[in-house]
Parts: structure tokens; C-alpha cells; sequence
């Protein structure tokens, strides 16, 4: 989608201000502890994927993810999730107060204390070991396509339409655009290497590249 | 409450909305058993104490010191890093991009915050701010110069944008007057931003500072 998180080349948002590494905290209060420890934690109930948490964020409204900072958006995401799977409804959001306590056939599996560094360590790999032949090899002229779906997609908005050459295949990866909505196929994966000049025209560095990771319904041959 | 805000900040803060609606948010799913709080708090201190940007020096020392495991790392990342337990979430596809005298690298997710948790930990504010997704692809040269670092022109700066799950470590070039280091010494060279390519790495004059 078309949405506010989709920010490669957007102007007017002002410099990077950044902290000094020497000195930033890993969190600067303590709600964005509890709200990051909640979102991976509820991501392990296996309820949704990586792409439906990400796309969660994104369809909020532009004005609202742009003025939010970063675990505020976490927080929106995970609402609209459990809203979403019925883990939680909307009454109980708004009063905090339980209306309903899962049983048995609910089949809710929670990541237990015990377990936590075990997960973690052990993550989620996407890729996918089955036959399937790329359309495109290392070497080959492509072009993004003019792709401007109203759900989620990995191509960003500063990319399409424009000409770049594939330098690697990374083999088949799960395909986020349609894992979002809760589809799990495999595409192959390609790093594709834009110049500078071709994303953004002349007034830009004739030496520089932009590589973006990009699925094989991206692209066409160009 | 906005005014007990505004006035003198002698008191304890009132919780404000944003902690309220989280707290609340807490409460209802441990009451509804979404979420056990003891692993809330294993998630936050390992993010917050044990995976860091560490991890990923020792890396980066390493391949500085070690030819073999240099190679290892253009050829096969991933199994390379995870051989020095470095493995998991948000780490299970691995790239490294090597600065050159002729190539520097920096590394963005335009869409999100896609970034190597095993090897760098969480990312800093700043790496998921608008500010730097907008404008790592189109001005890389300008964030940079933000961070006190200047690419010569003659340069080619690579910016890797994570729009997948591969995740991408800056492998620095290795500062000069480092020969015979050993690898404790190197890593003590490498910082979080080298590894992200908004800087270069420490040279041995700035670790005396």
C-alpha cells in the first residue's frame, strides 16, 4: 500500500539528530520495554506472521504513523492484531476489563519464561527448500513493476518503474506481499542494484547504488 | 493533567496516557493468559542486556584478524556468524558488506526497521526515525555528513535497503596502525554505527581520547 511508512526519498522530515551511541539507552522509558516485550511475545502465540505485524503499522493513517514514535506504533499495531484474531475485543480494549477467558480449544500457546532464549535463538528462517525456477539470474536487466496494490508490498514506492540489474539470487524466500495476508508461497528472492541516477535522475552522485531485495512478481525483464 | 506537567518537576510524574493504555494493555492480556510476565521480562533483559552491538565487533575483529574467517563471511555469512553463537531472530539471513578504499556501505530499511538483532542488538531511535529512511537512499551522502562522515566523491557508497528478511552487517575497514593487534584489542575499534556504515571505524588515536 501507498501508506505512510513508505518513506524512501520523502523530503521535509527534517535531519537525523542522532543520540550518541556511547550514550542512547536500548529503551528511553519504560513502556516501550513492556510494549516490545508484549508485541514478541504475542508474535509467538502464532496467531499472525512478521508481514501481518509490519502491515498492522502501516495501515495506519499516514498523519498518525508519521506523527507516532516508534513503539506508539508497535502499540497501534499490536492493538489492531488482537482486535483482529478476537484474542481480545474491543469492549475489553477500551475497559481493560476481561469479558472472556480462553479454555482448552482455544489452543492458545503462550511463550512460557523457560522457553524465551530457546525460541529466540532458534528464530524463523523464510526461506523455502522447494524446486522452483527463478525467473531472473545475476547479470539480468529488470525493471520494478508499476505495482501499486492497496495491500501490503515489499516493493518500495521510489523503486517502481525503474531499471536495475540482479547481482544475486538469494533463493526462495517466503513472499511478504502475500504472507501478509496470510498466503505462504515462495518466490525467489533477487538483490537488485539500482544506480543513483536512475532512482532519482541527474542531479544525483554518478557513483552511487542502491541495492533493494526484491521477489520475483516485482519485477519484469527489462 | 497537562498542567501538573507544565509546572516545577519536584514530584513524581502522573502516568501519562500513553503509559496508562500500556499498562492496561498488559494487564488484560496476562488476566486473559496471551502472555506469561516472567517472559516479558526474560524478552527485555536479553535484548536490553545480553544482545548487543558486541556481538557484532567480534565479528568484525575477527575477520579483521583471521583471513580464513574473512572469507568464510563473503562466502557463507550467516553460518559464519552463527559460529560464534550468534543465531536467531531477526539474524537467519545473513549479508556482510565489505568497505573497500573504493566502496562504503550503509545499510536502511525504508519501510520499517529491519535490522541484524544478533549481531547489533536492537536499533537506535535514530535508525528508525523518518528522518534517516527517507533520506538514507536519496541523500546518503548528506545523512552521513550529519554523523561527522565524509565519503570522497570518488567513492562508490552502496546503500542496502532491507526490504526482506536478509539482513545486512557492514564489515568497516580495518583502521591503520593496527598491525600485530590481537583481536580483543581490534574490537574495542568497532562500533554500532561502523557496522551500520554511518561511520567508520574507531582509529587507535580515538581510543585514546
Amino acid at each position: 500500500m501507498n501508506g505512510g511508512h513508505d518513506l524512501g526519498g520523502m523530503h521535509g522530515l527534517g535531519p537525523t539528530h542522532p543520540e550518541l551511541e556511547t550514550e542512547e539507552p536500548v529503551f528511553h522509558a519504560e513502556w516501550e520495554r513492556r510494549v516490545f516485550a508484549l508485541t514478541v511475545a504475542a508474535g509467538f502465540l502464532g496467531k499472525w506472521t512478521i508481514d501481518q505485524s509490519r502491515h498492522a503499522r502501516e495501515r495506519q493513517h499516514p498523519a498518525d504513523y508519521l506523527r507516532h514514535t516508534y513503539y506508539e506504533n508497535w502499540l497501534a499495531g499490536l492493538e489492531t492484531l488482537l482486535v483482529e484474531t478476537g484474542l481480545i475485543d474491543e469492549d475489553e480494549l477500551h475497559s481493560g476489563q476481561t469479558t472472556r477467558h480462553f479454555r482448552e480449544e482455544d489452543d492458545i500457546r503462550v511463550l512460557k519464561a523457560e522457553a524465551v532464549a530457546a525460541t529466540l535463538t532458534k528464530g524463523g528462517p523464510v526461506t523455502m527448500d522447494i524446486p522452483l525456477e527463478p525467473k531472473f539470474a545475476a547479470g539480468d536487466s529488470v525493471r520494478v513493476s508499476n505495482l501499486n496494490p492497496t495491500g501490503h508490498t515489499r516493493a518500495p514506492r521510489y523503486a517502481r518503474g525503474k531499471r536495475g540489474v540482479v547481482e544475486m539470487d538469494h533463493g526462495v524466500h517466503v513472499f511478504a506481499d502475500k504472507n501478509a495476508h496470510g498466503t505462504r508461497e515462495g518466490q525467489h528472492l533477487y538483490g537488485v542494484r539500482f544506480t543513483a541516477r536512475e532512482l532519482w535522475g541527474g542531479e544525483a552522485s554518478k557513483r552511487d547504488i542502491v541495492h533493494i531485495d526484491l521477489w520475483d512478481d516485482h519485477l519484469e525483464p527489462a | 493533567m497537562d498542567e501538573d506537567r507544565h509546572h516545577s518537576h519536584d514530584h513524581t510524574e502522573p502516568p501519562s496516557d500513553l503509559e496508562l493504555r500500556v499498562r492496561s494493555l498488559e494487564s488484560l492480556m496476562v488476566e486473559k493468559g496471551l502472555v506469561d510476565p516472567e517472559a516479558l521480562d526474560a524478552l527485555i533483559d536479553i535484548y536490553e542486556h545480553k544482545v548487543g552491538p558486541r556481538n557484532g565487533a567480534k565479528v568484525v575483529a575477527k575477520a579483521w584478524a583471521d583471513p580464513e574467517f574473512k572469507q568464510w563471511l563473503r562466502d557463507e555469512p550467516t553460518a559464519a556468524i552463527v559460529s560464534l553463537g550468534y543465531t536467531g531472530r531477526q539474524g537467519e539471513h545473513m549479508k556482510v558488506v565489505e568497505n573497500t578504499p573504493k566502496v562504503h556501505n550503509l545499510v536502511v530499511c525504508t519501510l520499517c526497521s529491519c535490522y541484524p538483532w544478533t549481531v547489533l542488538g536492537l536499533p537506535p531511535v535514530w535508525y528508525k526515525s523518518a528522518p534517516y529512511r527517507s533520506r538514507a537512499v536519496i541523500d546518503p551522502r548528506g545523512v552521513l555528513e550529519e554523523f561527522g562522515t565524509e565519503v570522497s566523491k570518488d567513492i562508490e557508497l552502496r546503500v542496502w535497503d532491507s526490504t526482506s528478511e536478509m539482513r545486512y552487517l557492514v564489515l568497516p575497514e580495518r583502521p591503520a596502525g593496527t598491525e600485530g593487534w590481537s583481536q580483543e584489542q581490534l574490537e574495542r575499534l568497532v562500533t554500532r554505527n561502523s557496522m551500520i556504515g554511518v561511520e567508520r571505524a574507531r582509529s587507535p588515536s580515538e581510543l585514546e581520547k
